[in-house]
C-alpha cells in the first residue's frame, strides 16, 4: 500500500487550492476519485467516461491498453482528467504520495483550461457527463430492443464511428441555418456593385442553383447523412447523432492537446515550487516532472512542447531581449496577463504558429521527415532557409490537422442520388485501403453510389464504392 | 469554488466493475472471425505444422481494423532531436515506425495492425468449426462395449454384500415386525428382539451398460521415397496435419494409424510420421499393402469403420503401377473412404508421372483424388475431402 491515506491528499489539497486562487487560476468544481491500475484502464478504454455506450472497439483498445501495460511498452498516465463540471479526475491508488500531490496540481491546470479556453467552452462541461450516460442508455436500449440487435447496432456504429471524425473543426464559427445559407448564396450571385457601371455592358446575372443541396460543400457527413437519407430508420439516425454529439466532445480536446498539457505542466511547476515541500518530496518531484516533460527522441512530446512555449511567451514579456523588442516593439502586457490570454484564445494550430519562433525550434532540433524507399529519413532542419517549411509541416501535423479534410460536395450527382466528396487535397495522400474502406461505409449509410475526387501521386481520380464494389478512375 | 470532492479507493468496487468484458468479449468474437477468414493464409504457415498443442501462435489480425480517412505513408512528419540532426540521417524504417505512433504528436493515426496469440488448439478448433466429419457407416457390430459402466436399474432379494441397500432393508423389517405383530395380537411383546432375516435383505441390482461407440480408425499413408523434396513432405504432412486434429477435434475413440513407405511401409508413430525424413524408391503399393494388413490384423471391416488417405508425389515405379492400382482396389473395398492426395508443386506436373491418371481406371464410389500444387491448396483441397463425402452420404441418405 502506498505512504499515504486520503487525509493527506485532503491536506495537500487545500494548500494547492490556496495556490491556484492565488495564481488567479479559475476552475469547475474538482472531483477525484481514487482507482487501481484495472479501473484505470478500464477508463482509459472509454476516454474516462464513468458512463460510456457499448462498442467492442473499446474492448479492443482496453486489451491494448493491458497488453502494452502487462509487457511494460507503456506505463499508466498518472491521472485522468475529463473535460466536465465538475471535472473528474482519477488518481491511482499506488501511486507515492509526491506523485499524487503532483497530479492534484497538475489537474487543477487542466481544469482553468477547460473552462476558460474558446473550444472547449463549447462543449457545454455541466453536462458532459449526462450526455454519455444519455447516450450509454439509448445505445444499451437498441441493443436490447428485439427488432434491431447488436449486429446492427453494431454495423451502424462502426460506420458511424469511421466518420465521426468528418465534421466541421472550428466549433466557434457557427453553422448556418439552410434559410442563412441560401440568403448568402443569393448575395454571392449578385454581380459586384461597379461605380461605372452606367458606362459599362450590362452584367449578366445568374440566379444560383437553390435546390443543389447541399448549397455549399458540408463537413458534418454523418449530420447530412442523416438529414437527407430519407431510408434511415430513426434509430439508425439516432446512433448518427449519438456518434457526432461524441465526437464534438472530443474535438477541442483533440484541438488543444499541446497547449493544454504545457498549461497544466506549467501550473503544477510553479505551484509545487510554491508549496515549500519537504525536501525528499521535493526532490521526488523534481525526478517526476522531468520524466513528464522531457523531450522524445524523435517525436514530439505535447509537454516538452507546450511547456517550452508557455515559459518563452513569459519571459518575451516579462524580460524580452533587445533583438526582440527591436522586432516585436516593446511588451505591452505583463508575462502573467499574456499567457492567461493565450490560455483562452488560442488552439494548437495558432498557439504554435503564434509562437513557435525560429530560435524555440532551433534550440529543441526540430526536424522533418519523409520517407524515402521503406527508410524514415529527416529532410530538413530547422535551420535559416528550411525552418519555416518545417513549421508548416508541424501546423498541418496538429490537432485535427491530422485528419483529412472531406466535404459533401453534391448529394444529387449526375442527377442519380449518388453522393460526390472531395477530398481537400493539401499535398497528402489518402491511405487508399483506408479510403476505400472508409468510402464503403459512407455507401453503407447513404444506400447509394459514393465518389470521391482526391489526388494520388499528383493525379486527379475518382474514388467510387456503388454497389458493384470499389473502383477508382483519374481525372482530368 | 466548492470544495474539492475525494472519493476513496473501494476495493468491491473494482471488483464488480469490469466494465470492458462485455466488450472485449465481443472484440474476440471478431477476432475469431477474421481468423476464420483467413484461415487459408494460416494453414499455409510453416510454424503450426506438426507442432505442440499448446503453442502459442501469433496470428495476424487484418478484419478488426477501424477504417477512416487518414493519410497515406507519404506524408512528412515533425519531429525532434538532440541538436545534432541533420538532413539525411535515417530515423528508422516507415512501416512499424508509424504503427506505433502513440508516442508522436501530430503524426498520423498510424496502419492499424497488429498480431494477437492463440494457441493452436484454439486455432484448430477455429478452423475445424464448420466442418463435420462424414458420418460414419453404421456397422452391423459397431456397438461394443466401450466402456464398461454399470448402473443402476431396480432391486432384488438375492446379491452380493456391497449391494445391500440399507435403508430399504430395515424398511422390510419394520413392515415385517408390524405384520407379526398384528398376527399375534395380545401375545406380541414390544419389548421383544426381532433380528434382520434373510427375507428382508434388499439389493441394488446393477446391469452394464452398453453404450454405442464409433470404432473409427484413420490410416495416413505417406510417401517418404527420395523423390519427395522438403516441399512435397512438407505438403504432405500439412495435409496430414490437418486430418490428424481435425479427427482428433471431433472424436474421442477413434484410432490412427501412420504409415511411411518408400518401397517398403512401415508402421510409424506420430512424431516420426511428421518429422522424420527417409529416402529410396518408390513402391506405392508397398504402403497400401502394409495398410491392408494392418486392417486384417486390428481393424476388421465389419467393426470398424475406415479411413485410409494417401499422399504422394505420383512418381510411383512404372513395374509398380498395376500392383498400386490393385491394392488401392482392395483398400477401396474395406474403407469407408479412400483418398489420394498429389503433391506437385507448381509447374513439376509437367515433367514428372502421375499416378493420377492411373487412378482414374479406379472406379469405386469412395475413392477421391485431390491435386496439391502449392501451399493455398492445402485448405480448400481438404474442405473438398470432406464435402464431397458428405455430399455423397446426403444423397445415399436421400436414396434410401
Amino acid at each position: 500500500m502506498a505512504d499515504w491515506d486520503v487525509k493527506d491528499l485532503e491536506y495537500w489539497d487545500e494548500k494547492i487550492r490556496e495556490k491556484v486562487e492565488e495564481f488567479g487560476l479559475s476552475c469547475y468544481p474538482q472531483e477525484f476519485e481514487i482507482c487501481d491500475h484495472f479501473q484505470m484502464l478500464g477508463y482509459m478504454a472509454y476516454s474516462g467516461m464513468p458512463s460510456h455506450y457499448p462498442h467492442w472497439s473499446y474492448g479492443k483498445s482496453y486489451e491494448k491498453l493491458k497488453t502494452m501495460y502487462d509487457y511494460g511498452v507503456s506505463g499508466l498516465p498518472y491521472e485522468m482528467v475529463i473535460n466536465s463540471s465538475p471535472a473528474l479526475a482519477y488518481l491511482m491508488r499506488d501511486n507515492s504520495l509526491c506523485l499524487q500531490v503532483l497530479t492534484v496540481a497538475h489537474v487543477y491546470g487542466h481544469n482553468d483550461f477547460f473552462k476558460n479556453n474558446f473550444t472547449l467552452k463549447s462543449t457545454r462541461a455541466e453536462l458532459t457527463l449526462n450526455l454519455f450516460k444519455i447516450h450509454a442508455d439509448r445505445v444499451r436500449g437498441y441493443i436490447e430492443d428485439p427488432s434491431i440487435g447488436i449486429e446492427k447496432v453494431e454495423a451502424i456504429l462502426d460506420a458511424a464511428h469511421a466518420l465521426s471524425l468528418q465534421c466541421r473543426r472550428n466549433l466557434a464559427i457557427k453553422k448556418l441555418a439552410p434559410e442563412e445559407e441560401r440568403k448568402r448564396a443569393l448575395e454571392a450571385a449578385q454581380p459586384p456593385s461597379d461605380p461605372f457601371q452606367p458606362v459599362h455592358k450590362r452584367q449578366v446575372y445568374t440566379p444560383p442553383d437553390l435546390n443543389k443541396v447541399p448549397l455549399s460543400p458540408e463537413e458534418d457527413i454523418l449530420l447530412f447523412i442523416r438529414d437527407y437519407n430519407p431510408y434511415l430508420s430513426e434509430w439508425e439516425k439516432d446512433l448518427l447523432t449519438i456518434a457526432q454529439e461524441e465526437s464534438q466532445y472530443f474535438i477541442p480536446n483533440i484541438e488543444t492537446k499541446i497547449m493544454n498539457e504545457g498549461w497544466a505542466s506549467y501550473w503544477h511547476r510553479e505551484i509545487l515550487n510554491s508549496l515549500n515541500l519537504p525536501q525528499d518530496l521535493h526532490l521526488e518531484f523534481l525526478v517526476h516532472h522531468n520524466q513528464v516533460v522531457r523531450p522524445f527522441p524523435r517525436g514530439i512530446n505535447p509537454y516538452y512542447l507546450g511547456l517550452k512555449l508557455w515559459d518563452d511567451i513569459k519571459r518575451r514579456h516579462d524580460d524580452p531581449t533587445p533583438e526582440e523588442i527591436e522586432k516585436y516593439g516593446k511588451p505591452t502586457k505583463t508575462g502573467m496577463q499574456a499567457i492567461f490570454e493565450v490560455r483562452e484564445v488560442d488552439r494548437d494550430v495558432s498557439f504554435l504558429r503564434r509562437f513557435l519562433t525560429e530560435e524555440l525550434m532551433r534550440e529543441m532540433d526540430m526536424f522533418q521527415y519523409e520517407p524515402r524507399g521503406d527508410e524514415l529519413v529527416i529532410s530538413k532542419v530547422s535551420d535559416k532557409d528550411s525552418w519555416r517549411e518545417v513549421k508548416e509541416t508541424l501546423l498541418k501535423n496538429v490537432g485535427m490537422g491530422s485528419i483529412p479534410v472531406i466535404k459533401i460536395e453534391d448529394a444529387d450527382y449526375n442527377h442519380n442520388r449518388v453522393l460526390y466528396l472531395k477530398h481537400y487535397h493539401d499535398s497528402r495522400d489518402l491511405q487508399l485501403e483506408y479510403a476505400e474502406r472508409t468510402l464503403a461505409y459512407i455507401h453503407q449509410l447513404w444506400g447509394h453510389e459514393v465518389v470521391l475526387e482526391t489526388a494520388v501521386n499528383g493525379k486527379r481520380a475518382l474514388l467510387s464504392y456503388s454497389d458493384k464494389g470499389f473502383s477508382t478512375k483519374p481525372l482530368k | 469554488m466548492p470544495e474539492t470532492i475525494f472519493r476513496p479507493y473501494s476495493p468491491s468496487e473494482s471488483l464488480r466493475s469490469d466494465r470492458s468484458a462485455g466488450d472485449r468479449q465481443r472484440h474476440r468474437q471478431k477476432v475469431r472471425e477474421s481468423i476464420r477468414d483467413n484461415i487459408t493464409d494460416l494453414i499455409a504457415e510453416e510454424s503450426i505444422i506438426g507442432k505442440d498443442k499448446d503453442k502459442i501462435i501469433k496470428v495476424p489480425i487484418r478484419g478488426v481494423k477501424e477504417y477512416r480517412f487518414i493519410y497515406g505513408e507519404n506524408t512528412p512528419g515533425v519531429g525532434q532531436g538532440d541538436g545534432n540532426s541533420q538532413p539525411g540521417q535515417v530515423l528508422g524504417r516507415t512501416q512499424g515506425e508509424r504503427g506505433q505512433g502513440e508516442d508522436k504528436a501530430g503524426d498520423q493515426p498510424g496502419v492499424d495492425y497488429y498480431e494477437t496469440d492463440v494457441t493452436l488448439e484454439e486455432l484448430i478448433e477455429i478452423m475445424f468449426e464448420d466442418l463435420e466429419l462424414p458420418d460414419m457407416e453404421r456397422k452391423i457390430l459397431r456397438e461394443i462395449m466401450s466402456e464398461r459402466l454399470s448402473k443402476r436399474k431396480g432391486y432384488r432379494r438375492a446379491g452380493i454384500r456391497i449391494r445391500l441397500d440399507k435403508k430399504r432393508t430395515a424398511i422390510s423389517r419394520i413392515r415385517r415386525r408390524l405384520a407379526v405383530a398384528r398376527r399375534q395380537g395380545e401375545d406380541w411383546d414390544d419389548e421383544q428382539r426381532f433380528p434382520f432375516h434373510q427375507d428382508d435383505m434388499i439389493y441394488r441390482h446393477m446391469v452394464t451398460d452398453t453404450r454405442p461407440e464409433s470404432n473409427a480408425v484413420v490410416i495416413c499413408v505417406m510417401d517418404t521415397s527420395g523423390s519427395m523434396d522438403t516441399m512435397k513432405k512438407y505438403l504432405a504432412r500439412s495435409f496430414f496435419f490437418l486430418l490428424y486434429q481435425f479427427v482428433c477435434t471431433k472424436y474421442r475413440n477413434v484410432e490412427i494409424v501412420f504409415i511411411a513407405h518408400h518401397t517398403e511401409g512401415h508402421e510409424v508413430t506420430e512424431e516420426e510420421f511428421f518429422h522424420k525424413g527417409e529416402s529410396g524408391g518408390t513402391f506405392i503399393s508397398s504402403g497400401y499393402t502394409k495398410a491392408l494388413d494392418i486392417i486384417k490384423e486390428r481393424y476388421h471391416p465389419t467393426l470398424w469403420n475406415v479411413y485410409a488417405f494417401h499422399c504422394s508425389d505420383g512418381d510411383n515405379f512404372e513395374s509398380d503401377n498395376p500392383a498400386a492400382l490393385k491394392a488401392a482396389k482392395e483398400l477401396c473395398e474395406v474403407c469407408n473412404l479412400f483418398g489420394y492426395g498429389e503433391i506437385k508443386p507448381l509447374g513439376s506436373r509437367y515433367y514428372e508421372s502421375s499416378m493420377l491418371n492411373i487412378f482414374r481406371r479406379l472406379e469405386a464410389e469412395n475413392f477421391q483424388t485431390v491435386l496439391i500444387e502449392r501451399k493455398e491448396d492445402i485448405w480448400p483441397s481438404f474442405k473438398a475431402f470432406l464435402a464431397k463425402e458428405r455430399v455423397r452420404e446426403e444423397t445415399a441418405a436421400a436414396e434410401a
